[in-house]
C-alpha cells in the first residue's frame, strides 16, 4: 500500500505549525508523535474515555477520531497551553490540584480542556449541567467528585459568585 | 506534624500542567511496533502457520509464533516469590500460546517498523487450529463430561480448600432452626485504568531494559528472568508514572514477551502497547465467583451453623488463581462467628479471559453473597437488618487464630452509626415501608471485612533509603510503588515525622528503576501505607542515629541529650537549637576530619496483619415498569485507622465507591456462548460509571489508631469497594421485597427476579 503524506498548517497552542502527516493518522497522533504534546493521552482510540480531548477552534473534540489532515487552518490548544507566562499554572489547573481532583493523572488533560470550554462559556451552570457537560470524561480513580467542585468553584471564581459550600 | 494534614499531593501539580511521563510519553519514536494475534477459537491447538504473507509486508522485521519461543513455564502473578515450592506460583504460562485456552490467546507476535505494517501483518498470518470444545460457566465446568482445559488439573479445578469449624452436620439437628439458603452470583469485570497496559524494551548495558506501566517492578523483573531463562540480575524494570492499575498491572502482563522480542530483533527498542479491546480481554478480570450459602438459626436470631461453597471463574490461565476466592472465604468465620462451620472454596479453570488480582481481592464478591445473605436471613427470622448485624457481627476483642488480627475497637458500630446517620436509616425505612405503586424507594446497608496486606500467608516486607543531601534534605526511596493512589505523599509524610524535619525537606524518588529502588513487592492488597510505615520508622531510627552522632561531634552534647525536631538539631533538655540540619549536613560531607554520606537502608520484616472495616448505607429508587434502580444517595464509611492525609484519603474512597456502583448497577464483561468471544470489550459497550450515574459520594471515618502500626495506620486502597454492590442490593430488597442475587442490578437481571416475583 502507498503511503501518502500531505502537508497540514494549523496553530496548535499560538504558534504557526506546517508539517507533512500520514493521511491516516489521528490528530492524537499528531500531536503527540509530531509536536510531542503528550499531554494529549490515548485511553481508547475510538473516542470513549476522552483523555485525548483537545479544542479546537473553541470547541472540545476527541482527538483520537478527528483526522490529522482535518486540522488544515485550524486553531488547536492542548493542555500545554494554559500555563502562564511564567509557567504558573491556571486557576483551573490550581483548582485540580487543590481540590484533590487529580490521582493517577491520566484523565486530567482532558477534563482539564473541556473545564476550559466550560469556564470560556461564561456562564453559570448547575451541578446536573455540569456533570452532564463532562460526561465524555471517564475516570477510574476518583470517581468525579472533586473534578466536579474543582470546575464548579473556578466557575463561581471567573464569574464572581460567591462560592457556598453545600 | 505532617501525618493527619491535607498536604497536596507531590505530583498534582506536575500532572495538572501535563507534563507527567508516563511509559508511552518515555519512548522513543525510534521504537518497533509489536501486535498480537490472538486466537479466534476459545479452546484448541495450533496446528500450523503461515506467515509468508505477513512476512512479505514492507516494514515487517520479524515473525515470531508459538512454536518459536522457548519452553519455559512461567508464573505471572504479582506475589512475592515463595522459597518453598508448594507456596509458588502455577507456572503454566509461554510467551505464545500453541495450546488455546481462550478466545483471544496469544498465539504469534509481529515486530515492525509501523504500526499498520505490524497490524497488516497480523491479519495476515493464517492459523489453522484443531477445535476442542470450550466451557465458560464453571458449574458446567466441573461436570464430569466438561472438557478438560489443562491436563495436570482434572475436572478442570485449580484448586479447593476448605474450613471446617465445629459440627456442621451434628447442629443443624437442633430442633426448630430456621434454615435460609441462597445462591449469589457475580460477574467478570474489568479494571478500565485510563492508562491501558504499555511496556517498551531494549537490550542495554548487557542488560534487557524494560519499561512499564506496572504495579510491581520487583515482581516483573523476577518473572521476565523465568520466563526468558536468563539471570534475574540482566533484567531490570522501570515503572515511570502509571495511570491507574487497580490489580490488573499486578501481574506480569506481557513484559516477559516484550523483553524476549527484543532479543530476537538484536535488542533493539520495541514497543508493546496493547489496544482497550485487548486490555478487557488479554489482561486479566475480576473472578467472577458463585457462592451458595446455607444458615441455620434460632428464631432469636442466634447463628447455630452455616456453610459456604464458592466456586471462582478463574478463566484460562492459573494467574493470581486460588488466592481470590481463598481470601473470600477467609472472611466467612470471622465476619459473622459461628461455632459450626462448614466452607469449601473451588478455583475452577474456563475458557474465559485470565482473572487475576483486581480491588477487594475476593472480597467484593464475598461480601455480596455475604452481606446479601445477611439480609435475608434476618427477613427469615423477622428482625431488621442492622440490628441483626449489631447481635451477630463480630465483637470487639475478637482475635483471629490464623493471622492474630484483633478486632480493637467497637468500629462496625461506630461506621454503621455515622453511616445511618447521614442517611436517615431509620425515619426512612419506617417511611418506606408498606409501598404500592411503580415508583418505590428502600434503604440497605452492607459492612464489608478487609485484611491489610498478605502476613502471614506470604511474605511482608518492606525497604526503604534515605539519603541526607548538603542542604540538610533527603532523597526518600522504596520499593512500595505509586500508582495514581498517592502512596509517595503519605510516605513523604510519615518520614518527615520519623525523622524530624519538614515536609518539604523530602523529595520522594517516585518512579522505580530495579536498578536502583530498594526491594520491594510492590502496589497490592492495601499494603503500601501500612507495611511502609514499619520501613519508613525503622529507617529513620537509623539515619536519625547517624546524624545525632555527628551533631554529638559538633556539639559536644551526648546523643542521649539531642533530638531533631523541624529540621533543626535540638538539645532536649532545654529545648534549645543548636545548630540547623543544613549546617551539620554541610559540615558531614564537606568535612576534612571527618567526611561521610550519610545514609539509611532497612528492611522491615513485617509480622503482622491489621483488620479494616467499614461500610455502606444507600438509598436507592426503583422503577419496577422499567426495572431500574436509581441510586439516590450513598455513604462509605471507613476505620482505616490513623488518616495519614485526610483529602487523599477522601479521594481514594470516592474512587472506590465509583467502581462499587458500577460493579452494582451495570459492569459486566458478556460472552458470546457459541464462541467464547467477548462481545462488550469496549468503553462504550462496557458500562462503567460516567459522570452522571452518580449522586454526591458522601464519606466518613473512624479513625481508630491501628496499635499494630507505627503511624497507626492500615488499609485504605481496595476496601471502598467491597460493600458497596451489596449496600445497593439490600436498598432493593427493601424497596422491592425482591432479593436480587445476580451482580449487576441492571434492567435485565431486575427483570428476571420482578418477573419470578409476580411484580409483573
Amino acid at each position: 500500500m502507498s503511503v501518502q503524506y500531505k502537508l497540514v498548517t494549523c496553530t496548535i497552542n499560538g504558534v504557526e505549525r506546517s508539517g507533512m502527516v500520514d493521511v491516516r493518522a489521528s490528530l492524537t497522533d499528531m500531536l503527540r508523535n509530531d509536536y510531542r504534546l503528550t499531554s494529549v493521552k490515548k485511553g481508547c482510540e475510538v473516542g470513549e474515555c476522552g483523555a485525548c480531548n483537545v479544542i479546537i477552534d473553541g470547541e472540545c473534540f476527541n482527538s483520537c477520531i478527528y483526522l490529522a489532515v482535518w486540522a488544515e487552518g485550524k486553531n488547536i490548544r492542548t493542555l500545554e497551553s494554559l500555563l502562564g507566562p511564567n509557567g504558573e499554572l491556571s486557576d483551573i489547573q490550581q483548582a485540580f490540584v487543590d481540590e484533590t481532583a487529580i490521582q493517577c493523572g491520566f484523565c486530567s488533560p482532558g477534563f482539564i480542556m473541556t473545564a476550559v470550554e466550560i469556564l470560556e462559556a461564561g456562564k453559570l451552570y448547575t451541578d446536573d449541567e455540569l456533570r452532564k457537560l463532562l460526561s465524555g470524561h471517564l475516570c477510574r480513580c476518583t470517581g468525579y467528585e472533586n473534578i466536579l467542585r474543582a470546575v464548579k468553584k473556578t466557575m463561581y471564581k471567573r464569574l464572581g459568585v460567591e462560592w457556598t459550600e453545600e | 506534624m505532617n501525618v493527619g494534614k491535607n498536604i497536596t499531593r507531590m505530583d498534582a501539580a506536575e500532572k495538572a500542567a501535563g507534563r507527567t511521563k508516563y511509559t508511552d510519553d518515555l519512548c522513543d519514536k525510534s521504537a518497533l511496533i509489536i501486535k498480537i494475534k490472538h486466537s479466534t477459537i476459545a479452546h484448541g491447538r495450533v496446528i500450523s502457520m503461515d506467515t509468508k504473507e505477513a512476512e512479505k509486508i514492507p516494514g515487517v522485521i520479524k515473525v515470531v509464533t508459538c512454536f518459536d519461543v522457548p519452553k519455559n513455564y512461567f508464573p505471572t502473578a504479582g506475589h512475592p516469590w515463595s522459597t518453598e515450592e508448594s507456596h509458588q506460583d502455577v507456572c503454566d504460562r509461554l510467551l505464545l500460546s500453541e495450546h488455546v485456552c481462550y478466545y483471544g490467546d496469544d498465539v504469534a507476535a509481529v515486530v515492525a517498523e509501523t504500526e499498520i505494517a505490524a497490524v497488516q501483518a497480523v491479519r495476515a498470518i493464517q492459523v489453522e487450529y484443531e477445535e476442542y470444545p470450550f466451557v465458560l460457566d464453571v458449574q458446567e465446568a466441573m461436570k464430569p463430561e466438561a472438557p478438560c482445559i489443562h491436563e495436570k488439573y482434572p475436572g478442570n479445578i485449580l484448586a479447593h480448600t476448605n474450613i471446617r469449624n465445629g459440627n456442621y452436620q451434628k447442629a443443624i439437628k437442633e430442633p426448630g432452626l430456621i434454615k435460609v439458603e441462597g445462591w449469589y452470583d457475580t460477574p467478570s469485570v474489568q479494571h478500565c485504568h485510563i492508562e491501558n497496559f504499555i511496556c517498551f524494551a531494549e537490550e542495554k548495558e548487557g542488560k534487557i531494559v524494560v519499561t512499564s506501566s506496572t504495579q510491581i517492578p520487583h515482581i516483573v523483573r523476577r518473572i521476565v528472568g523465568q520466563a526468558l531463562g536468563i539471570d534475574w540480575g540482566k533484567v531490570r524494570i522501570i515503572k515511570p508514572y502509571i495511570g491507574g492499575g487497580f490489580g490488573n498491572k499486578q501481574d506480569a502482563l506481557y513484559e516477559p514477551l516484550c523483553a524476549y522480542l527484543s532479543t530476537q530483533v538484536g535488542g533493539r527498542l520495541v514497543k508493546l502497547d496493547v489496544s482497550r479491546e485487548e486490555t478487557f480481554v488479554n489482561n486479566r478480570t475480576r473472578h467472577a465467583i458463585r457462592s451458595h450459602i446455607i444458615t441455620y438459626l434460632r428464631k432469636d436470631g442466634t447463628i447455630v451453623a452455616n456453610k459456604l461453597e464458592a466456586f471462582s471463574n478463574q478463566g484460562a490461565y492459573a494467574s493470581h488463581g486460588h488466592a481470590i476466592v481463598a481470601k473470600g472465604m477467609g472472611c466467612f468465620p470471622q465476619l459473622y462467628p459461628c461455632p459450626n462451620i462448614e466452607a469449601d472454596a473451588y478455583t475452577i479453570f474456563t475458557n474465559r479471559p485470565v482473572a487475576g488480582a483486581m480491588r477487594g481481592y475476593g472480597i467484593p464478591q464475598a461480601m455480596f453473597a455475604v452481606e446479601s445473605h445477611t439480609d435475608d436471613i434476618a427477613k427469615a427470622v423477622g428482625m431488621e437488618p442492622v440490628e441483626f448485624r449489631r447481635k451477630n457481627l463480630m465483637p470487639v476483642g475478637f482475635v483471629d487464630g490464623f493471622s492474630k488480627n484483633e478486632n480493637y475497637y467497637d468500629t462496625f458500630n461506630q461506621c454503621m452509626n455515622k453511616g445511618m446517620e447521614y442517611i436517615d436509616y431509620d425515619r426512612k425505612k419506617k417511611k418506606y415501608a408498606n409501598q404500592t405503586g411503580n415508583i418505590r424507594r428502600g434503604v440497605g446497608l452492607a459492612v464489608f471485612w478487609y485484611n491489610t496486606a498478605v502476613y502471614p500467608i506470604a511474605l511482608e516486607s518492606s525497604s526503604c533509603r534515605m539519603v541526607l543531601n548538603q542542604d540538610g534534605t533527603l532523597q526518600l526511596q522504596l520499593g512500595e510503588t505509586e500508582i495514581g493512589q498517592g502512596a509517595d505523599t503519605a510516605f513523604a509524610q510519615m518520614a518527615a515525622d520519623a525523622i524530624g524535619v519538614p515536609f518539604e525537606s523530602v523529595h520522594m524518588v517516585s518512579c522505580q528503576d530495579t536498578d536502583v529502588t530498594p526491594f520491594g513487592t510492590g502496589a497490592y492488597a492495601s499494603r503500601q501505607t501500612y507495611v511502609a510505615s514499619f520501613s519508613i520508622q525503622k529507617t529513620a531510627e537509623a539515619f536519625k542515629k547517624r546524624i545525632l552522632e555527628h551533631a554529638h561531634e559538633y556539639t559536644g552534647m551526648p546523643v542521649s541529650n539531642l533530638n531533631l525536631v523541624d529540621g533543626n538539631i535540638v538539645r532536649t533538655s532545654d529545648n534549645r537549637v543548636l545548630m540547623s540540619m543544613k549546617e551539620l549536613a554541610m559540615e558531614a560531607l564537606y568535612s576534612r576530619n571527618h567526611s561521610e554520606h550519610i545514609t539509611a537502608e532497612e528492611t522491615a520484616d513485617i509480622k503482622s496483619n491489621a483488620y479494616s472495616f467499614g461500610c455502606t448505607v444507600a438509598e436507592v429508587e426503583v422503577d419496577i415498569a422499567l426495572c431500574k434502580a436509581k441510586l439516590l444517595n450513598i455513604i462509605n464509611v471507613h476505620d482505616c485507622g490513623r488518616l495519614i492525609n485526610p483529602a487523599l484519603a477522601k479521594a481514594q474512597v470516592e474512587g472506590g465507591m465509583s467502581m462499587g456502583i458500577g460493579y452494582a448497577l451495570s459492569e459486566q464483561l458478556i460472552f458470546d456462548e457459541k464462541t467464547g468471544r467477548a462481545l462488550n470489550n469496549n468503553l462504550l459497550d462496557y458500562k462503567l460509571s460516567t459522570f452522571m450515574d452518580h449522586p454526591h459520594l458522601e464519606v466518613q471515618f473512624a479513625e481508630n489508631p491501628e496499635p499494630t502500626s507505627p503511624f497507626g495506620t492500615k488499609a485504605l486502597g481496595e476496601p471502598p469497594v467491597c460493600s458497596v454492590a451489596p449496600a445497593i442490593r439490600n436498598a432493593v430488597l427493601d424497596a422491592t421485597g425482591v432479593a436480587v442475587n445476580q451482580l449487576p442490578l441492571n434492567p435485565h437481571n431486575l427483570f428476571k427476579r420482578f418477573y419470578e416475583e409476580g411484580l409483573l
